[in-house]
């Protein structure tokens, strides 16, 4: 078994009575892109902060690299680059004075490697200018440069697409696998969009509330649940009471008058088709429907403000 | 240099100052105030010659301690008051007998007057313009997060930021002696650092007056004293500002705040005299010149030793409690 490079177990954080993170336990493997979903207020930053420090934890531990956030701050914090919220850095500073600057901070950073993260996001050409000059998408990319000072082991990117335009969302990812790929990193995404993620991320941690209400590969989530099936019939209505009659159905539902939604385990559509014909029903279609991650996000998150 | 070092965190702190352009703000308004208060010192001398014919300061001297006693006789003076105006007197006539001119003309003792007189107000605002967003400027610009994410203690980040704020005290009190001296100089001239000056009056605010420790001293000994204790006062307050500037996240609070704390001083002891244990307050013991001088201090009991211990004492417990509140606290 892989070591993983994030581990975080059972951490939980109560500020004055709310609970606002809730036990919370997943691990993050080199070389991997985890994907961090969950809606706005679902507890992503506060988890990402407690995972740099920022904000201590209720209970519960964060290790970097076996190296504990709480006790060995130092060495877990040299594992990591991250990005909180925003890409932060000194508006009234370039690029360049402001990576000289947190290079400061790190140790064994040179010149070399500076202009090599420089070269890494592709900024060169603007690297000495003002950041308070530079567009969104330039001070995300000084953000990543930043975060990858220090050849972290783990990049922790919070909301990156935010303010991307389709053209720079794509750049992102591609970036992001290419550095995943050279360099055997693990990157840990958070967003709230789902599309995105889905593209991106080999694993997901879906969050609502403070909770993690699932984690898994994308096509584990999508092809473990349960699925529907789309019965097609001459009238829905007349129907609709005797499929429910059949027994492994979760639920079922009138979509048109010529089609009814079931829920199922897929394995029994064979048997609902048979047991349609046998009390004379005409079955004039099944159709399965694979639930798409946003439909499943929803129904896991119980819909609260999804985009 | 070994890195992460706290030699480059201080680079990078004053680096951040810097590129704010602080420093030349200050140092235009410092320029600015200097000409100014230059013009007026010229404007009187100026007056005196027209009024007396003369410029001896034995007789301006003397004509000072007329004036004082004329006010002294009319019954409209309050008590304190009265007092401060007697230990005058007393402090000029001392001088005349002696034969020591207390305002010997030059830019030294322009510099003299300048540090006495901008220690409780002027270099603390200074300071404050300097110092006020180093820490609650980050809150404002998110930096913080990306600050307090690196592999450095927040102790040792805190630390840097301190001793940025000594560096910058140690700044401001040179430049202002040298924009004192240079712009002074061309007016009133650039001698008189061996002038005599006189020092170890002992007022106290029950009236009692002591002339048996005074001795004479040479301008650039006493100037040497009067510029470290407002260093010692600027360094403080800098270090008071430094911690609400942790504590208060707006920067334009935190500035208020500390302008509250520094005008509430003069009106405290312009006010409450009668008030005793104010004086345990920080900032009723920024006038450090008074006992240099030979003033009555503001509330019995207070000395030069008191007020630098209270003034430790203060800073000690700000600085502590700025680290307490960096180290453990939640950063959102």
């Amino acid at each position: 078994m892989m070591q993983p490079t994030l581990k975080i177990d059972h951490l939980t954080k109560v500020i004055g009575k709310k609970t606002i993170i809730d036990d919370i336990s997943f691990d993050v493997f080199p070389g991997e892109v985890f994907g961090f979903l969950g809606p706005n207020g679902a507890g992503k930053t506060t988890t990402i902060r407690m995972i740099v420090g920022l904000i201590k934890p209720t209970n519960g531990t964060v290790s970097i690299c076996g190296f504990s956030v709480e006790r060995q701050f130092v060495q877990a914090m040299n594992q990591i680059g991250a990005i909180v919220e925003n890409p932060e850095l000194y508006k009234f500073m370039s690029g360049r004075e402001n990576l000289n600057a947190f290079a400061r901070m790190l140790p064994g950073v040179d010149e070399a490697r500076i202009q090599e993260v420089i070269d890494l996001v592709d900024l060169t050409a603007r690297i000495d200018d003002k950041v308070k000059t530079y567009s969104l998408g330039m001070r995300q990319r000084l953000g990543i440069a930043q975060a990858m000072l220090n050849n972290p082991r783990v990049l922790i990117l919070d909301e990156p697409t935010n303010g991307l335009d389709p053209m720079g969302i794509r750049d992102l990812r591609l970036f992001i696998r290419r550095l995943v790929e050279e360099t055997g990193l693990s990157v840990l995404v958070s967003s709230h969009i789902l599309a995105e993620i889905e593209l991106l991320a080999d694993r997901v941690a879906i969050m609502s509330r403070g909770k993690i209400v699932k984690v898994g590969t994308v096509d584990e989530l999508i092809h473990e649940l349960a699925s529907t099936v789309d019965v097609h019939v001459a009238d829905s209505f007349e129907v609709l009471p005797i499929v429910r009659g059949f027994e492994s159905i979760d639920h079922a539902d009138v979509v048109d008058e010529r089609t009814i939604r079931v829920s199922m385990n897929l394995d029994d559509t064979a048997r609902l088709n048979r047991y349609l014909l046998d009390r004379g029903v005409d079955v004039f279609g099944l159709e399965r429907r694979v639930q798409t991650l946003e439909e499943l996000f929803i129904s896991l998150t119980g819909g609260d403000h999804i985009v | 240099m070994s890195n992460p070092s706290i030699l480059g965190l201080i680079r990078n702190e004053v680096l951040k100052i810097h590129k704010k352009r602080r420093l030349l703000v200050v140092s235009i308004i410092l320029i600015v105030l200097v000409s100014m208060f230059t013009y007026a010192n010229y404007r009187q001398i100026e007056k005196q010659r027209e009024e007396q014919g003369t410029i001896d300061w034995r007789v301006d001297l003397q004509q000072e301690i007329v004036d004082t006693q004329n006010r002294l006789a009319s019954a409209n003076v309050q008590d304190e008051f009265r007092q401060i105006l007697e230990f005058q007197v007393q402090q000029n006539q001392y001088y005349l007998d002696n034969d020591i001119n207390p305002n010997y003309p030059g830019a030294p003792t322009f510099m003299r007057v300048f540090f006495s007189q901008g220690t409780t107000l002027v270099l603390p605002l200074f300071i404050i313009v300097l110092m006020a967003d180093i820490v609650s400027g980050e809150h404002n610009d998110g930096t913080i997060k990306t600050l307090l994410s690196r592999p450095v203690r927040r102790f040792k980040i805190l630390l840097a930021k301190w001793m940025t704020t000594l560096l910058y005290t140690s700044i401001l009190i040179f430049i202002t002696a040298f924009v004192s001296y240079a712009i002074s100089g061309i007016v009133l001239g650039w001698d008189g650092w061996t002038a005599p000056i006189l020092t170890g009056f002992q007022a106290s605010s029950t009236g009692t007056f002591s002339t048996d420790f005074v001795h004479t001293l040479p301008m650039w000994q006493y100037l040497l004293m009067s510029i470290g204790l407002s260093w010692f006062v600027v360094a403080a307050v800098g270090t008071i500002a430094l911690m609400i500037s942790v504590i208060v996240k707006n920067t334009a609070t935190g500035i208020g705040i500390m302008m509250a704390v520094l005008i509430s001083g003069p009106l405290l002891t312009s006010l409450g005299s009668n008030w005793d244990s104010s004086k345990y307050l920080v900032n009723v013991n920024f006038g450090l010149h008074t006992y240099l001088e030979g003033q009555a201090p503001p509330i019995e009991g207070m000395t030069l030793p008191f007020s630098l211990i209270v003034i430790f004492m203060w800073s000690l417990a700000a600085l502590a409690y700025a680290f307490y509140h960096f180290t453990q606290k939640d950063v959102y």
